[in-house]
């Protein structure tokens, strides 16, 4: 048996053994969002942050459902479309209890939910002067892949397609080009649709993966994020395992030696 | 009977009336705020939560107060 427990998956020198990151926006009910991130095995979610509701005292609290000691919350700007907005939301983050590790996400067109580039490498830059580990959501696109990087990126996101579109990787050759110039975690954010789209991304090299409505809104999502915690696993053992060569013609798995 | 004097302020977009040497602890303690589950901004500024005892409120002032929420 492969020994999962040596690979292990290292975000800004902190190691998880998951490398399923999910979401916890658009579930049913807090109870089904914390089973479903039970289910799926992951060690990191991501989190928005937002108005705490004066009003309605009663409403539940994800911190009551999801403990923060034992799940690491990654706080995301999803919703911001400019830096100004986005290094506020994550300066708050860091405010309610220390948290350092963000998820950077600034949105450009409220239709296609492509990132704007310019303004997240703007805010990359600040983000790790000011002494946060980010991991940044992006297009898929070595060249500002690399300019991430070289701004103090602690992991590169590209999107697989448009988040909450379902559709799967579009872009194999991108990703495999940012895989093969960048060291740093390379993680799959936006755009899946079913778990062999996951097993997709590992096999391409992707350190991890982020799943967000792929499992909140399948009909099923407690069995979905079983799914995608099995194909995770089943898409890094394929990739670290080495692939044959591919070739045009049919090659016999039976010797042609002693044939009757 | 001594009135009591109020003064304005917003509180996460809302307007809101409080009495007016109230200071940003009793307004939390009002609401039943959590300090350790939120963050705050008075004035667009983000306050270090140790010293929301010792800050007192003034009219119109802008408060924000966030927590973390379900989101991808």
């Amino acid at each position: 048996m492969v020994n999962l427990k040596k690979d292990n998956f290292i975000i800004a020198n902190k190691k998880f053994s998951s490398r399923l990151i999910v979401g916890t926006g658009k579930y049913k009910n807090m109870m089904e969002c914390a089973k479903a991130i039970k289910l799926s095995g992951a060690e990191i979610v991501t989190v928005a942050v937002r108005r705490v509701n004066i009003s309605n005292k009663n409403k539940p609290l994800l911190m009551d459902y999801i403990d923060p000691k034992k799940i690491t919350y990654l706080p995301n700007t999803a919703g911001c479309f400019n830096s100004k907005e986005a290094l506020r939301t994550l300066r708050l983050a860091r405010e309610i209890g220390g948290w350092k590790l963000v998820k950077l996400e600034v949105l450009g067109d409220k239709k296609n939910l492509f990132p704007d580039m310019i303004e997240t490498l703007k805010s990359t830059e600040v983000l790790a002067k000011e002494g946060f580990r980010v991991m940044v959501y992006c297009n898929d696109d070595p060249l500002m892949a690399k300019r991430l990087e070289n701004s103090g990126a602690d992991a590169i996101m590209p999107l697989a397609a448009p988040i909450g579109s379902g559709l799967g990787i579009q872009n194999k050759i991108n990703i495999q080009i940012i895989r093969k110039q960048t060291k740093l975690p390379l993680i799959i954010d936006a755009g899946l649709g079913q778990a062999s789209d996951a097993t997709i991304a590992m096999e391409l090299g992707c350190d991890g993966v982020l799943v967000n409505t792929a499992i909140a809104k399948a009909k099923k999502p407690f069995d979905m994020a079983v799914a995608f915690k099995n194909a995770v696993i089943a898409g890094r053992q394929s990739y670290n395992s080495g692939r044959i060569d591919k070739i045009l013609m049919g090659n016999p798995s039976s010797p042609s030696k002693g044939i009757i | 009977m001594k009135k009591i004097k109020k003064i304005k302020i917003r509180l996460n977009g809302k307007i809101k009336s409080i009495i007016y040497d109230y200071k940003l602890l009793d307004l939390l303690k009002h609401h039943k705020i959590a300090l350790n589950k939120v963050a705050i901004e008075l004035n667009e500024e983000i306050i270090d939560k140790k010293k929301v005892n010792k800050i007192k409120l003034k009219k119109n002032d802008k408060i924000e107060i966030v927590h973390f929420i379900g989101g991808g």
